[in-house]
């Protein structure tokens, strides 16, 4: 009886997983150049999870599709800039492709911010408005996932006459020819890597000043911490909210474009989805609320992602970051970085 | 006449505001005896159980085979159940449902196909043709309810919406090893030739009534799998509603309406939470195994996670914590795409938007839940319904 299952059950490790640890051990380094570039992106997107988890108690289910439609806007801020899809990648000098990125950038992440901003509006007021369970702000979070999917997949087409949205991914324009610029350790470092890992810094720092030395990050701290004494305080909540879903979308939209860079045939209605799975799982990996958590547990997710997908074999990549989540909740249920938005001055 | 006017007024304050056609319904359904009940509640099923074959003229569909649409009801109305314990009892959001589902399906695929490495059909194998489906039956929903208790344990011990993600991210990863393991589940390929029971073998049938085969009008085999598929609900729905009247439904009314309360007053959340999650596992697995049965074939494109948000929306469109209300919700999810095929593109966007207005205006549900004193609540009500009618007199 055990002699069958235990060959199939060998059988079943021996083809379907590696168990490749060499391969990892041969190529670190390029991993964790890559892995890091990876993370930068889940980091950008974990941080509105963590935000608007830390002022609201809410897992924005919908913030996928919020990255999704910052995707879009890039895109079609591009094709009005006159790029079209085509294989080879614009030569247009570094200065004016670094305007182009530009544009597309402050483009996706102004639909992004919008979309979420909106969101916010349509779907969540009315049932803070009631004081709805927490259940119930979450089911509708589902609903407004699926309405925006489905909005890019069949409506979209049908608005711009099929040049965006539909069920195939949008034909890649391509600004950026990947180049290796200089080696870590072996590692090749390309120009690609370079603007993803240089802007996601930028922006995770301008984040993190906003949130922990402006006067409207203090609001945004002192309502994640006692939204009643806040309000007494003087801050308005509903600002607050608004600011906090204002944020987390324009840095969803900016990692938007930084994702189309990395991976240009992307671009597509369900391509939200689990990218925010994962940057969830990275918020709560690094500390739910903990704007420094995210972008750390980001960061580390995409690394370990990377090494595991080489060590098991490609098709257990999302296995990998879901494993993760997994063990570091039943070891460490608050996160690396501990919870709380309000106290994370650091 | 003091013990009267409470009862009274603790039923009025049960049921605030006008009452309706629903609270009397329901008051008159509460006051029938239990023998009552069935003999209301039976020519009803049996109504139901015999639309297929009647084929009434507005309700059938047109463009699709009838019997076949109730029999995807029949699975989705079992899968509402299960995930309404879970979901509306005990007030866990399992995200990943379809987990479950695609483990008993795949428990039973592996079982019984000609493509798996365990196949136990056939001549070296210790299943017969002919009773192999029923055989794996069980297996199948012990496997589930093992699956729901390794999922279980770990996570629920997390904060009710750390719970979303992980079971979501579980219902990602029974798919990606369903994907992966090719040279088990048959990857991509999928496994093919399930066993499903083999009776009624005649001439016209040579692979019996439940074969896919049959396409007898109207005795398809749509309508056999319906007909087993009400069996098996009405046998889940006695046991599901036996379980909520006893200490373990209270338990979880208790665990959803305030699980540090509960804790307090000594019910132990954890052990109850997963019994919720353990039993709910399960029943999806039935659910998963009737499938495979109905299709001969799994493939875990099947399975994707958006098929848990589609389950959710029965019950949440249904009214959680009703099991009549999620069986309702779940002919509308299965019954409204398959009758105006034209929404069928239109499908995730219309539920979604169900999703989102419900929750706005009645997050209850349609047929929303009424708590009663559960513990001796049938006595109860029997007794204030007879009062308030003997005072009307």
């Amino acid at each position: 009886m055990t002699g069958p299952w235990a060959a199939s059950v060998f059988a079943l490790a021996d083809s379907d997983i590696n168990f490749n640890i060499s391969a990892l051990g041969h190529s670190f380094w390029q991993l964790t150049i890559d892995g890091l570039a990876y993370g930068a992106i889940y980091a950008l997107v974990a941080v509105g999870y963590t935000l608007v988890y830390g002022v609201l108690r809410l897992i924005n289910f919908a913030h996928s599709e919020v990255f999704m439609l910052g995707m879009f806007g890039q895109y079609a801020a591009l094709m009005i800039l006159g790029f079209s899809p085509s294989g080879n990648a614009y030569a247009e000098g570094a200065v004016m492709t670094i305007v182009f990125l530009g544009i597309a950038m402050i483009v996706g992440m102004a639909v992004s911010g919008g979309v979420a901003v909106g969101l916010e509006r349509v779907a969540y007021r009315p049932l803070r408005k009631r004081n709805a369970p927490s259940l119930v702000f979450l089911i509708t979070a589902i609903g407004a996932s699926f309405v925006l999917q489905e909005f890019v997949h069949f409506i979209l087409p049908k608005l711009t006459g099929g040049k965006l949205g539909g069920v195939n991914a949008q034909q890649p324009i391509r600004l950026v020819e990947s180049k290796q610029q200089f080696t870590i350790f072996g590692g090749s470092v390309t120009n690609i890597t370079l603007i993803i890992v240089i802007s996601a810094l930028i922006l995770a720092f301008a984040a993190d000043v906003f949130i922990n030395r402006t006067k409207f990050g203090r609001g945004i701290r002192a309502v994640a911490q006692d939204p009643t004494t806040a309000t007494l305080m003087g801050v308005s909540r509903e600002k607050v909210i608004m600011l906090t879903f204002l944020i987390g979308g324009v840095l969803a939209g900016a990692a938007a474009l930084l994702y189309t860079l990395r991976i240009p045939n992307g671009i597509i209605y369900s391509g939200g989805f689990i990218l925010g799975i994962k940057a969830f799982c990275a918020a709560v990996l690094g500390g739910i609320g903990n704007l420094r958590g995210a972008l750390l547990g980001g960061l580390l997710l995409g690394v370990l992602e990377n090494y595991g997908q080489i060590v098991f074999g490609s098709g257990w990549r999302d296995v990998v970051s879901f494993v993760v989540l997994i063990l570091v909740l039943m070891v460490r249920p608050t996160g690396i970085l501990g919870e709380t938005l309000g106290r994370a001055r650091a | 006449m003091s013990t009267s006017t409470s009862a009274t007024s603790a039923a009025a304050a049960k049921s605030p505001g006008p009452v309706g056609v629903g609270d009397r319904l329901r008051l008159w359904w509460n006051q029938l005896s239990r023998p009552a009940q069935w003999g209301v509640g039976l020519p009803i099923i049996l109504l139901i159980a015999a639309m297929p074959v009647i084929r009434p003229p507005l309700l059938t569909t047109p463009d699709t085979d009838f019997g076949a649409v109730m029999a995807q009801f029949g699975m989705y109305a079992l899968l509402a159940i299960g995930l309404n314990v879970v979901v509306g009892s005990a007030g866990l959001l399992d995200l990943g449902y379809v987990g479950f589902y695609a483990v008993g399906a795949y428990t039973v695929g592996l079982l019984t196909s000609p493509d798996s490495p365990w196949n136990k059909t056939g001549a070296d194998g210790f299943l017969s043709d002919k009773w192999a489906w029923l055989a794996v039956l069980p297996v199948a929903v012990a496997v589930t309810a093992i699956s729901g208790l390794i999922l279980g344990s770990p996570t629920l011990r997390l904060r009710g919406d750390y719970l979303a993600i992980v079971t979501l991210g579980f219902g990602e990863i029974v798919r990606l090893l369903a994907d992966n393991l090719e040279n088990t589940t048959g990857g991509g390929q999928g496994l093919s030739g399930i066993a499903y029971p083999r009776v009624g073998v005649t001439e016209a049938n040579p692979f019996g009534i439940f074969s896919i085969g049959n396409t007898a009008e109207p005795f398809n085999s749509g309508l056999w799998w319906f007909w087993l598929s009400i069996v098996l609900i009405i046998v889940v729905l006695m046991f599901v509603g036996n379980l909520e009247r006893s200490r373990v439904g209270r338990a979880w009314v208790a665990i959803r309406e305030d699980e540090d309360a509960a804790e307090i007053m000594g019910v132990p959340t954890f052990k109850f939470k997963l019994w919720a999650f353990v039993i709910g596992a399960s029943i999806g697995g039935l659910s998963g195994a009737l499938y495979a049965g109905q299709v001969q074939f799994v493939v875990p494109t099947n399975f994707n996670v958006i098929n848990s948000v589609l389950f959710l929306c029965a019950v949440v469109l249904g009214g959680q914590g009703n099991k009549l209300g999620v069986i309702l919700g779940a002919f509308i999810i299965v019954y409204l795409p398959n009758r105006f095929l034209g929404i069928g593109d239109y499908k995730y966007l219309i539920f979604g938007l169900a999703l989102m207005i419900m929750m706005v205006f009645r997050p209850q549900g349609l047929i929303p839940v009424r708590q009663k004193l559960l513990a001796y609540g049938r006595k109860i009500w029997q007794a204030a319904g007879r009062r308030s009618r003997e005072e009307q007199s």
